[in-house]
């Protein structure tokens, strides 16, 4: 949980570029990545370069959630998947309650029921998260390692079936709100659903940053994640500090669900298994435990998403990030920026 | 424990017990024939024959067993290596194929079923090693993930593989098992489910005899060891990344064996067959049976398998004959009538692993061993058993 992206090291670091490192590095990533994308696409190149960026912030913000609690706990929360599609499903739910079914032209109903939505999906799902931790995984804390993995795929199949028994099983459709228009600067363009996500999803990163790094909650969870039981002598609560942390990461997730929701303008019970595997990949490629490292984790899993599609392998895109975290663990195990050891025992 | 037996027959069992201790090869055996016995007449008593015929039953339980030797076989991963698999569905699917290659006229290749099996349990262990080699040097929490990511992966490339695998189609009349004629034993078929009861019940023995001696090995007592402290394993000299690899490959390769069986079996293979929910339902097998407990993971995937196809499927035919009534609540329309509990089967496998996780993580059927761990409280039988020791 102990970043900041000028301090990460790269292949960059000899060339000492000082603090510019990390925002150099992420801007030749970026322009390779268009590239790439361009040599291909052609025309269609910025819509892709765009699409991806939205993905990725969508796998960004549930990546957030599992390496905040992989930083906290030590644990795979398996359930995290679910707690995005649930989100989803709170977001559709809502939406379909107050009477939306596509698109909405008056800004002033846009801007009061997708903050609503947000604001509703992210507490729901905050609160789920909070009890899931209460229930499932407090009490296994000293427990021999297996068994809170265990519970956590339990409670990842208890979320799918719950929602595949009592509200469908099969896909349905969530009301898109934003309309799809292009906003242009001059020769670059972009879809104002695809610009509000991004920058949302920049946003809650930025404020997720802030709060742990400049908040007393968020020292606290910084000094859990380092040593539970230094940090409890120093005073902190180590059972608020983890509900805390189930709470932050879970809201991240339902705000992810909602994007789902806007963005695709889909939802199925079992969304959350895929997703949730690759935003873990995400976590992984970024290096587990560290917040910046599963923003820009989330991030490269979209381009790479992307890239297989605009190369005519989208069917094999769930293999590319499966090879992707093969690849990661095989060679950098402490992922892009990580500081952590990944083979702490 | 069973201090309320007279002490005559205490005694006599642990004679017994002794014995069948000493000789556990032909225990496993003495037991899988009196099972394959007894079973198919259990079909015919009075409240169960009204379910199915006989034959039905009989071909239920051959189903039963594959997911009894894909339990024994994850066990070995799960129970007595504490390496978290939850892609072992990958592993029956590539033995499954395997057999669909080796075996059809979709590829053109006539392999007999009986050369096939080790074939299949091969590749298996070799896609087990080439899996476990990269993770198996990470934490274990990897492992689980990789695996999750493996188990997804495969039944997606034999999907989109659609040239060499006819993709959501998958490979159809796929050869059957055969004995050319000998025992004269009537033909492997659809309609004649008995020869696969017996092939599936020696495929169990096997396993359990080979992996019951493997378990009070050197190697057994070196899974055991790193699943419950790996830094002091390594100390005491264990390779530990090897020994774990064995133990995943092993794994794999009785879900392989699995794998084979179950394709001649159905004739058929799609990817549609290895989802998640396979892995799932064998983990849960495991962690409801009592993980590293070899009998007691095996009866317990028998129950679940019967219950989940049996139990459900009766339930809801006995729910419909009460004729109940079906009511508006709200949005919800629910009609009791027509209640599918085999919908809820995930449902009660999730809310059956965290509460089993959280209130006896040693299983309905727990090795002795895994109890002390999990519980962490003094065995009586181990304190009185040390007592001894201390006073001689």
């Amino acid at each position: 949980m102990t970043s900041t992206a000028s301090a990460a090291p790269s292949a960059a670091t000899r060339l000492d570029l000082g603090r510019w490192t990390g925002p150099l590095a992420v801007l030749v990533a970026l322009a390779l990545a268009y590239g790439v994308i361009a040599l291909d696409a052609g025309d269609e190149a910025q819509t892709q370069f765009t699409n991806a960026l939205t993905i990725g912030a969508v796998y960004a913000l549930i990546a957030l959630g599992y390496t905040m609690v992989y930083g906290i706990i030590e644990l795979i929360n398996f359930a995290h998947g679910d707690v995005f599609m649930c989100g989803s499903f709170v977001s559709w739910w809502l939406l379909t309650y107050l009477g939306f079914t596509g698109a909405v032209t008056d800004p002033v109903v846009l801007v009061g029921a997708l903050v609503l939505t947000f604001v509703v999906s992210m507490v729901v799902m905050g609160v789920v998260g909070v009890v899931i931790e209460r229930l499932a995984y407090r009490r296994l804390r000293n427990a021999p390692r297996l068994a809170p993995l265990i519970t956590a795929i339990g409670v990842s199949f208890i979320l799918q079936n719950i929602v595949f028994v009592t509200i469908s099983n099969s896909i349905i459709t969530t009301p898109q709100l934003i309309p799809s228009t292009i906003v242009r600067f001059g020769p670059l363009h972009i879809n104002q659903i695809n610009l509000f996500v991004i920058v949302l999803a920049l946003l809650l990163m930025a404020g997720l940053q802030l709060f742990v790094n400049r908040t007393r909650l968020g020292r606290a969870m910084r000094s859990t994640a380092i040593d539970r039981e230094a940090a409890q002598l120093m005073g902190v609560d180590i059972n608020t500090t983890i509900a805390l942390t189930f709470f932050i990461g879970s809201a991240l997730a339902g705000a992810a669900g909602v994007v789902q929701g806007l963005y695709f303008g889909v939802t199925v019970f079992n969304l959350g298994f895929q997703d949730g595997l690759k935003a873990f990949t995400a976590a992984v490629l970024g290096g587990i435990g560290n917040i910046t490292g599963a923003a820009l984790g989330g991030f490269v899993i979209g381009f790479i998403e992307t890239i297989a599609a605009v190369y005519g392998y989208g069917r094999w895109s769930g293999a590319a990030v499966f090879v992707a975290l093969v690849l990661v663990l095989v060679f950098r195990p402490t992922g892009i920026l990580g500081q952590q050891l990944a083979d702490r025992a | 424990m069973t201090q309320w037996l007279p002490r005559p027959v205490r005694e006599a069992a642990s004679r017994f017990r002794d014995r069948t201790d000493r000789h556990q090869s032909l225990t496993i055996i003495a037991v899988i024939a009196v099972v394959a016995v007894i079973l198919p007449q259990v079909a015919l008593l009075p409240g169960i024959s009204a379910f199915g015929t006989q034959n039905d039953f009989v071909g239920g339980f051959a189903d039963a067993g594959v997911y009894v030797l894909m339990a024994i076989g994850l066990n070995v991963v799960v129970g007595l290596a504490g390496l978290l698999d939850l892609g072992y569905a990958a592993f029956f699917a590539i033995g499954a194929y395997t057999y669909a290659f080796g075996a059809s006229d979709f590829s053109g290749i006539h392999v007999p079923f009986w050369i096939m099996l080790p074939i299949g349990a091969s590749v298996a262990f070799v896609f087990g090693v080439l899996l476990g080699a990269p993770t198996l040097r990470l934490r274990g929490d990897y492992l689980a993930i990789v695996t999750l990511g493996f188990g997804e992966i495969v039944p997606v490339v034999f999907l989109n593989s659609d040239t060499y695998t006819h993709g959501t189609n998958g490979i159809t009349a796929l050869a059957q098992p055969s004995l050319y004629g000998l025992f004269g034993i009537a033909g492997f078929g659809f309609t004649n489910p008995w020869p696969y009861w017996g092939t599936i019940l020696m495929l169990i023995a096997i396993a359990l005899v080979l992996l019951y001696r493997v378990q009070d090995s050197r190697i057994g007592r070196a899974w055991v060891a790193l699943r419950e402290d790996e830094l002091a394993a390594a100390s005491m000299g264990i390779n530990t990344v090897t020994t774990k690899l064995l133990a995943f490959a092993i794994g794999a390769s009785t879900a392989g064996l699995a794998g084979v069986f179950f394709a001649s079996k159905l004739s058929l293979v799609n990817p549609d067959l290895f989802g998640f929910t396979v892995s799932f339902t064998a983990l849960s097998m495991v962690v409801l049976g009592g993980m590293g407990n070899m009998w007691g993971v095996a009866i317990g995937a028998f129950i679940i398998y019967e219950l989940q196809t049996q139990g459900l499927k009766q339930l809801n035919n006995f729910i419909e004959t009460l004729g109940l009534p079906s009511f508006t609540l709200g949005p919800l329309h629910v009609d009791l009538s027509q209640l599918n509990f085999l919908n809820y089967q995930y449902l009660l496998y999730g809310l059956a692993l965290v509460g089993m996780m959280l209130l006896r993580p040693e299983g309905l059927f727990p090795s002795r061993r895994r109890r002390r761990e999990l519980h962490d409280v003094v065995d009586p039988e181990a304190a009185a058993l040390a007592e001894e020791a201390g006073e001689t």
